[in-house]
């Protein structure tokens, strides 16, 4: 990789060392560059103002101290005491958990396994098992929703509710809406392993079989190991899309089943409140912390050089 | 064990693929196979279906009242996929012209917002446009700059800004992605030939970064196509799309095989859109 570095520097590298206009050598189009580059940078500036605003506002605007979301009347937390106080958000908020977390731990399976054997294995019929793979990513969540609904609808399996105490608080969660949660993450999942193993190297998993490492411990002492922030990155992708989940699960759960986002809907649909804002804020921050956590993690499985001590 | 998989490679293969398979096929597969053939049935008088096929329900697409919103929808579609590009393409070459340890950090500014629930993206918007009590309708009165509040909600205005508002990112990355890895060679050789700035752009730079506007574009079109919770929030229940009129037919109207005929045809339209885009790449592959 070192070896070529010359050739790859980048486009800004070149554009910054003025190696590209390099041959204008007249003062008027160095000028016009310049003024390209003052003209690209605001306009990128204002690009991350665009993204950023509407976010921030709903975070301000969740301690305001008056029923407006619009005009600033001084600073309050109350909006949070009554979230806190809200029994329905906060089941709604355990529901979301519990989800998310059984979904993600059979998808991520699921998806691990998938993904081994489309890397590893060339078979029959593995170009449809592709479109299969990738058909739940492509298709707009509506149309997945509906096709679930009809399905559990028409089986009659799935509304059943899976019954649980957590911390004194009793839940009922749908099968339907794990079920439906694990059919679309396998597909992420297997996306993201795949990736890793796409970009692993082959001659680690040779070196392990001429050093007379057997099929399993090859796999769980080399394979495994490099795979693991691809599985890790899958998990967590997994998680924050079962956690942001809407539509599939509001057309899957039938009546009285509420994740967080599927009230969120419910308390929009009432009318805007800040309480509205102060829960949203903690979602935004519960994502902030998981983008934060599959930073760290996908940093650690870079920088750490594989360990090949047998 | 070891001697068949050994013998049988493809057996290790299904082994592994089983459970995923067998759950995306009775939990997926199945199911769209389901809707497919229920848009061929009639209606049940208490919601359900009774088994007799017909056309019936495909050609009520005609009727003028859904038609229009069929067509309205791919209209906001294409409309916000072009927007996303004006918008998304300058922000792609921003990023991609950034030294290296900016632009990581500038990608993961972009994917921030992204990772963030759509649903709060998209209420961000309603308190910002909002008829009487919107941010920006209350500013504008306050100061007196308007005396009646502009029609910025319950408007396509509101939807397709709320839909390129929540994918934008999505157009942006591939377009970053095909700018980072075009050949720099290639835009000294156009200077050194003397090409003005404009002519390294139009022959250069935009024909090698057009896989990742196709690439782009397909990821904006498609769920905006499908949009549902945009519309349903930001339409104030005057504006609506195809995603809307569906989700009725199961929640309200109790016309599954006609809601069924319709999102048959939304992934039919969506099918096709993917078609072309495979068939353009594909084509490209060859020329080059």
């Amino acid at each position: 990789m070192k070896s070529n570095r010359l050739e790859t520097t980048t486009l800004s590298e070149e554009l910054l060392a003025g190696r590209v206009r390099e041959t204008w050598t007249s003062r008027t189009a160095r000028w016009k560059s310049r003024l390209g580059n003052i003209v690209l940078s605001s306009y990128g500036v204002f690009g991350y103002l665009f993204l950023y605003l509407p976010i921030l506002l709903v975070v301000i605007f969740s301690f305001n101290d008056s029923r407006s979301t619009a005009v600033w009347n001084g600073f309050s937390t109350r909006w949070y005491g009554e979230m806190a106080a809200d029994e329905q958000v906060i089941l709604a908020l355990w529901n979301s958990l519990f989800v998310a977390i059984v979904s993600t731990v059979i998808s991520t399976v699921l998806g691990t396994l998938a993904a081994l054997a489309m890397e590893r294995y060339r078979f029959r019929g593995q170009l449809a098992m592709d479109a299969v793979l990738y058909l739940p990513i492509i298709i707009p969540d509506i149309a997945m929703a509906i096709m679930l609904l009809i399905f559990f609808n028409l089986s009659g399996i799935g509304f059943e509710p899976w019954r649980l105490s957590l911390f004194g608080l009793k839940l009922a969660v749908p099968y339907s809406v794990i079920i439906g949660h694990v059919a679309f993450n396998i597909s992420f999942v297997a996306v993201v392993v795949r990736a890793r193993l796409a970009n692993m190297d082959p001659s680690l998993e040779e070196a392990a079989n001429d050093l007379y490492a057997n099929q399993w411990k090859t796999f769980f002492r080399v394979t495994l190991p490099i795979m693991m922030p691809g599985i890790l990155g899958g998990a967590l992708l997994a998680f924050t899309l079962s956690l942001d989940d809407f539509v599939i699960t509001f057309f899957t759960s039938g009546a009285g089943f509420n994740t967080l986002p599927v009230r969120v809907y419910g308390m929009i649909k009432k009318g805007v409140t800040p309480k509205i804002n102060a829960v949203s804020t903690v979602m935004l921050g519960a994502s902030l912390l998981l983008v934060l956590i599959s930073l760290i993690s996908r940093k650690g499985g870079e920088d750490k050089p594989i360990d090949l001590t047998l | 064990m070891q001697r068949a998989l050994r013998r049988y490679p493809f057996l290790g293969a299904w082994l592994l693929l089983s459970p995923a398979a067998t759950w995306l096929f009775v939990f997926f597969i199945a199911p769209l196979f389901i809707v497919v053939l229920y848009g061929f049935l009639e209606r049940g008088t208490y919601g359900g279906v009774v088994w007799r096929f017909n056309l019936e329900n495909f050609g009520r697409v005609f009727d003028p009242l859904y038609l229009n919103t069929f067509l309205r929808s791919v209209y906001i579609a294409v409309l916000t996929t072009l927007i996303c590009l004006v918008v998304g393409y300058p922000l792609a070459y921003f990023i991609a012209t950034r030294q290296p340890a900016r632009r990581n950090a500038l990608l993961l500014a972009l994917m921030i917002p992204f990772w963030t629930n759509f649903l709060i993206r998209t209420y961000a918007w309603l308190t910002i446009l909002r008829t009487n009590t919107g941010l920006i309708n209350t500013m504008l009165t306050s100061l007196g700059i308007i005396e009646r509040p502009l029609p910025l909600f319950g408007n396509d205005f509101a939807i397709v800004l709320g839909l390129v508002y929540g994918w934008l990112p999505d157009m942006v990355l591939p377009i970053y992605v095909a700018l980072e890895r075009l050949d720099k060679s290639l835009l000294e050789a156009a200077s050194d030939l003397y090409a003005p700035g404009s002519q390294v752009f139009q022959r250069v730079v935009w024909p090698l970064s057009l896989p990742g506007v196709v690439a782009g574009s397909m990821l904006v079109f498609i769920p905006s196509l499908g949009a549902f919770v945009t519309p349903s929030i930001l339409g104030g229940g005057k504006s609506l799309m195809i995603g809307n009129i569906i989700s009725n037919q199961f929640l309200a109207a109790h016309d599954w095989p006609f809601g069924s005929a319709l999102s048959t045809l939304m992934m039919g339209l969506m099918l096709a859109a993917t078609l072309v885009y495979f068939r353009s790449t594909t084509r490209r592959g060859v020329q080059a």
